[in-house]
């Protein structure tokens, strides 16, 4: 439909961008290396654009596809091509995380601009790397190109916790590494038994194939999606590296970490759990809602009781996300669209909660809420911004966090009434810690010589703050363009699960 | 200017000034940020005025303003019903807001707050008119949960306050109990019917009244009336749901009387009244409903009896009167109910103004124990409490005796179960209304001068420190609240006592409500309208009834134990004991939820997160797995030993293995 490949660019423009960035070398050259990841961030942000104002939203499949051999002659020993393709394209499911990813990326390099001073090259350069792989990610129709950007994706996030983080810092990033290696091994195995079955790397094969697909086999499969995308997103009980990572992670990693990779996990059910293994998705869809309660109920009363703030952001990025896996596998659009839209929102909502979180710690060195009381005082912008957000992340409607519990719960309703009864727990629960935590940091009378030698935010925090609150705000009181897109992908994608391969 | 451009200025009128006074407040200063804010309710109060002109002309209205979203073939939009109980309640939110607002400029005159304080009180007037103007449920919501931010973020407007913080999010939490409730029930609905929108939703009530639910197998539409009936009791604070406004009562006066009186408040009464059509086919509801109304109604009023700060009786007293309008929503009197809730937010309005002029007067004094015979001292405010008061306990020709009678009327004639309990507890409860009423007239005004004995300080520090140590010094007289205080007084006490004699005939028996609110086969107001002759004739034959004696009975008592013989109410508490402990403590429920619900909360928290996350999860399976990695690894290193006879040893003995396994196969 276009000649320019906007998907090749929307991965490639960052990582090349990036590998320049990193040519920059020593710290000497800082300002250069800052100055040229932000101009690739805004381009790489710029090219993604056209894949939303010139997305078909009436067009049922792949749009912008771009199609090249890349390892031919591989095999082809069971009919079809046998060759391993780089196939892109996009649907209403994918397109915007793309965006959401390249626009993000640009705050991250803002608000990293002040506060990295050692290795400031390699560390955009990660970043910009990492947003070009994730991109791809979302873009891949080829299972081994998929596997590729997936596991590569892993190792930018693992040096940006392992190089820039806290004091407990290897520790978490090699508990990361191994919990999502362990998983992503399991995806290997089911691509590769897809491939003997099908003879063909194409994901869009895989979504028609029958054969080989007994009910027995898509149980297996789906246990071994369950796994590998479970530990991304992540799901309970396979969670616990989460927590770790966010409060060793530098900001920024934490804000690309909740706001991004979180969400591959779950873009990976849509993309290959439901289509591939329909059945088995519909059988085994209780464990999955049971998990996800789990997430929403445990992980709230967990997150009520942490003393660290990202430790509580990250715990409540978990409860988040069950909406997400709650909202996937009750198989009606309005659950659906409403975990996509919650899988965006959750990408504003928790980058700006680690950004400020991130604004808090740069002042302070401290993440501990015990530590804090009364910055009210000293920084009352900043409150009033960390108010938007915490309010946004107890669901308030007309912010963007409301829009996606609202739509699950509404369809949780109509599946099980009292699946409706322990999602919409959500409500106390979440008002509960946010708030809470909100009351213990913000409020209150100054608490120490530290708050009160507090300085109120800067114009580049304003800047980023204010973007992320504009965005938050206009998904809250707008949504329709979000969902818009998503209406003939999704009601495809649960027409083909419904009808099944049996 | 088209009717409809004059509906959307109602609403945004407010929002634009809660705009300029939040973000701009800085450019615009004090003068600038309350004048937006004024001109803003201003505007929005002649713009109802103008629609309700329209709307007795027959114009009613009911449209979509923009789709939000579409998804799951459900269309979910903005709009707006304007008919009869909108332009109401929209007539009674920008009238009491506009007062508020004036009122706001004596008030707070001093703090350093003013800015956010007007954004907040205007962002208030916009969310509570959106809510009141919705024509469906998702919008109704919408405005639910921003009034109940608003309000959050006013009762924590002192926020170095421990007590406001501590306030503020009980507030909001308790609410969120309630909104879980709501939330389902809404979601109840548009799963049955498909649709948010009240219309097509009401036109689907009799077949929701027969459904079933899927899995729990209740009756649908009980279902959804309880659920959204369980959103009213956390907003407008009823049993059990109701512990959050006494304390909320810690914000600045302005917002108690706008939002924890006349208007947040009285959400709840408001949805279900608007609900009637669902409500009117579930006897089970009704008479949830109306319990729970009696037992806030008759409970409620005795802990005022019991309280010494002047805020409080009339927080308490608000519960009570809110119990008074679930009563009637519970016993089918829809329009009685919207009829109290429009002549309570007037009168009690006022009343926690004045309230609030007594502080101003008594340097931020709120105890009575420190004041008396302050009708010398403050005319304007005396007269004007005093007026209050006789509305709210009913006397005849007063705005509050043609509601509460007209409800008492039909919660006499109620057949649903619970009605003879809901009956006993609102006569009983004209009585305390009465009681705790005049107490609190008595003590502020009446009586002995008790003022004077707080130490000396700086009347115009406002700092936290000084919050704490305030009222008068010895020598020091109250004086008479400024103009800005005593016109908004002066304004609502003429309403406060005419409006309950002007509207009641043509909002009760001539037909106002008739096209909103549905009364299906229950008694409701029927006999009420049979009985009534007239404004006139309902006051003199209020005066032969038993809620006058009884409210005059409570007066004579209050005047006989506060003025008369002042030692009688200790010795009553000393001989009452265990009574006067249990009331003092407000029935327990503050400390029952502080232990269980918060208590336990973090509890199971602490729990899950020691045990489950660090000890199963991390230190079982993930520790276990790293363990057996290593246990395994330390065996096979065994193997490594170096040797080179031990390397040759393993090989032969290798091959000797296989070589027994390869020939004995065959």
């Amino acid at each position: 439909m276009t000649d320019i490949p906007f998907l090749s660019l929307a991965i490639w423009v960052p990582i090349i961008g990036g590998l320049v960035v990193l040519a920059t070398g020593s710290d000497r050259a800082a300002p250069l290396a800052r100055t040229l990841a932000l101009i690739t961030a805004v381009f790489a942000f710029a090219v993604t654009i056209p894949l939303y104002l010139r997305f078909d939203a009436a067009f049922s499949g792949m749009q912008f596809v771009e199609f090249a051999p890349w390892i031919t002659h591989f095999g082809g020993h069971i009919g079809g091509s046998g060759n391993i393709n780089y196939h892109l394209g996009i649907d209403g499911i994918s397109v915007w995380f793309i965006l959401l990813n390249a626009f993000i990326t640009i705050l991250v390099v803002i608000a990293g601009w002040q506060v990295i001073q050692n290795r400031v090259a390699q560390y955009m350069a990660a970043f910009l790397i990492m947003s070009g792989l994730m991109n791809g990610i979302f873009a891949a129709l080829d299972g081994v190109l998929f596997y590729v950007f997936f596991e590569a994706s892993l190792i930018p996030l693992y040096l940006l916790i392992g190089i820039w983080g806290g004091p407990n810092r290897v520790h978490a990033a090699i508990k990361f590494f191994l919990f999502t290696l362990a998983g992503s091994l399991l995806m290997l195995l089911a691509l590769l038994y897809l491939y003997n079955i099908s003879g063909s790397f194409s994901i869009i094969d895989w979504h028609q194939q029958r054969e080989g697909l007994s009910a027995g086999v898509q149980n297996v499969i789906f246990l071994a999606f369950l796994v590998a995308f479970g530990v991304k997103v992540p799901m309970w009980p396979v969670h616990t590296w989460l927590p770790d990572a966010h409060v060793e992670a530098p900001t920024g990693g934490s804000v690309v970490l909740a706001a991004i990779a979180l969400k591959l996990g779950a873009y990976g059910f849509l993309r290959f759990s439901l289509p591939i293994v329909p059945d088995a998705a519909i059988a085994l869809a209780p464990l999955v809602i049971a998990l996800s309660l789990i997430a929403v109920v445990y992980i709230g009363l967990v997150a009520l009781v942490q003393a660290d703030m990202k430790k509580l952001v990250a715990y409540s990025s978990i409860a988040h996300m069950g909406f997400v896996t709650l909202g996937f596998f009750m198989f009606n659009p309005l659950a659906v669209e409403g975990a996509l839209v919650q899988m965006i929102s959750h990408g504003f909502v928790s980058a700006a909660m680690f950004l400020c979180i991130g604004v808090l710690y740069d002042r302070m060195h401290s993440r501990q809420i015990a530590d804090y009381g009364g910055v009210v005082h000293t920084m009352p912008k900043f409150a009033a911004f960390f108010m938007l957000f915490a309010m946004a992340n107890a669901g308030l409607p007309a912010t963007s966090g409301f829009v996606g519990e609202f739509m699950v719960i509404l369809g949780a309703v109509k599946y099980n009434f009292w699946v409706a009864f322990f999602a919409a727990t959500t409500l106390i629960l979440g008002a509960a810690y946010t708030l809470w935590m909100y009351k213990r940091v913000v409020f209150g009378a100054v608490r120490n010589s530290h708050v009160a030698a507090l300085t109120d935010i800067n114009g580049r925090e304003f800047f980023f703050l204010a973007v992320l609150a504009l965005c938050v705000l206009a998904m809250g009181v707008y949504p329709f363009p979000f969902t818009e897109v998503m209406h003939v992908t999704v009601n495809d994608l649960l027409r083909h699960v419904v009808a099944g391969k049996l | 200017m088209s009717i409809y451009k004059l509906y959307l200025l109602v609403p945004f009128a407010p929002l634009l000034g809660a705009i300029i006074a939040g973000l701009f407040g800085k450019w615009v200063g004090r003068a600038g940020a309350h004048t937006a804010a004024i001109l803003g309710v201003g505007i929005a109060f002649i713009a109802s005025v103008l629609i309700y002109q329209d709307v007795q002309a027959g114009h009613v209205f009911n449209g979509a303003i923009y789709t939000w979203m579409q998804a799951g073939g459900i269309d979910f939009e903005i709009g707006f019903q304007i008919d009869n109980l909108t332009v109401m309640m929209m007539l009674v939110v920008t009238f009491v807001s506009l007062m508020v607002h004036i009122y706001t400029i004596g008030y707070m005159a001093e703090d350093p707050g003013y800015q956010r304080f007007f954004s907040y009180i205007s962002l208030f007037t916009f969310s509570m008119l959106m809510l009141v103007m919705s024509n469906n449920f998702l919008q109704l919501f919408f405005g639910w949960e921003a009034v109940g931010l608003v309000s959050y973020l006013l009762i924590g407007f002192w926020y170095e306050r421990p007590t406001a913080i501590y306030a503020n999010l009980k507030a909001f939490l308790v609410n969120r109990v309630g909104d879980f409730g709501f939330l389902l029930g809404i979601g109840l609905v548009v799963a049955a019917t498909g649709s948010l929108d009240y219309q097509e939703v009401f036109a689907r009530a009799d077949f929701l009244a027969g459904e079933t639910m899927a899995v729990t197998g209740w009756p649908l539409l009980t279902a959804i009336c309880i659920c959204l009936f369980i959103g009213a009791m956390g907003k407008s604070a009823q049993v059990p749901l109701h512990v959050w406004l006494p304390d909320s009562m810690e914000g600045p006066t302005p917002i108690s009387a706008l939002i924890h009186a006349a208007t947040m408040v009285t959400a709840g009464i408001f949805m279900v009244a608007r609900m009637s059509p669902l409500f009117e086919l579930s006897d089970t509801a009704l008479s949830f409903v109306l319990v729970i109304g009696a037992t806030t109604a008759l409970f409620m009023g005795f802990l005022g009896i019991v309280q010494n700060d002047i805020k409080r009786v009339v927080a308490y007293s608000t519960l009570s009167q809110l119990g008074y309008m679930t009563v009637a929503l519970g016993a089918s009197a829809y329009s009685a109910a919207v009829f109290h809730l429009m002549t309570h937010a007037f009168f009690k309005a006022l009343l926690f103004l004045a309230a609030g002029s007594v502080i101003i007067g008594m340097h931020h004094d709120q105890d009575m124990r420190n004041m008396g015979g302050l009708r010398k001292y403050m005319p304007i405010t005396w007269i004007t409490s005093l007026i209050g008061s006789l509305a709210l306990i009913g006397t005849p020709l007063f705005s509050g005796f043609y509601s509460k009678d007209t409800i008492i009327e039909a919660v006499h004639a109620a057949t649903i179960p619970g009605a003879g309990y809901a009956y006993a507890c609102v006569i009983i409860g004209v009585f305390v209304t009465a009681f705790y009423s005049f107490r609190m007239y008595f003590l502020v005004f009446h009586g002995k001068e008790r003022f004077g004995h707080a130490p000396a300080h700086d009347p115009h520090l406002h700092d936290a420190e000084s919050e704490e140590h305030h009222g008068l010094a010895p020598g020091q007289k109250p004086h008479e609240s400024p103009w800005v205080v005593t016109i908004p007084l002066i304004l609502l006490a003429i309403p406060s006592f005419l409006i309950g004699a002007i509207t009641i005939e043509p909002m009760l028996f001539g037909g106002w409500f008739d096209d909103v609110i549905f009364v299906g086969n229950h008694v409701g107001l029927t006999e009420a309208r049979e009985t009534f002759h007239g404004w006139w004739g309902m006051a003199l034959h209020g005066l032969t009834s038993a809620p006058f004696w009884l409210a005059l009975a409570g007066v004579v008592v209050a005047w006989v134990f506060y003025l008369v013989k002042p030692d009688i109410p200790g010795v009553i508490a000393r001989t009452l004991r265990p009574i006067t402990t249990v009331l003092e403590n407000k029935y327990y429920f503050d400390r029952f939820n502080e232990i269980v619900f918060a208590g336990g909360a973090r509890l199971i928290g602490r729990g899950l997160w020691r045990g489950g996350d660090q000890g199963l999860i991390d230190g079982g399976a993930v520790g276990g797995s790293s363990r057996l990695v290593s246990w395994a690894a330390r065996i096979l290193s065994l193997f490594q030993t170096g040797h080179i006879y031990h390397y040759a040893f393993t090989m032969i003995i290798g091959v000797f293995v296989l070589l027994t396994f390869w020939i004995n196969r065959g």
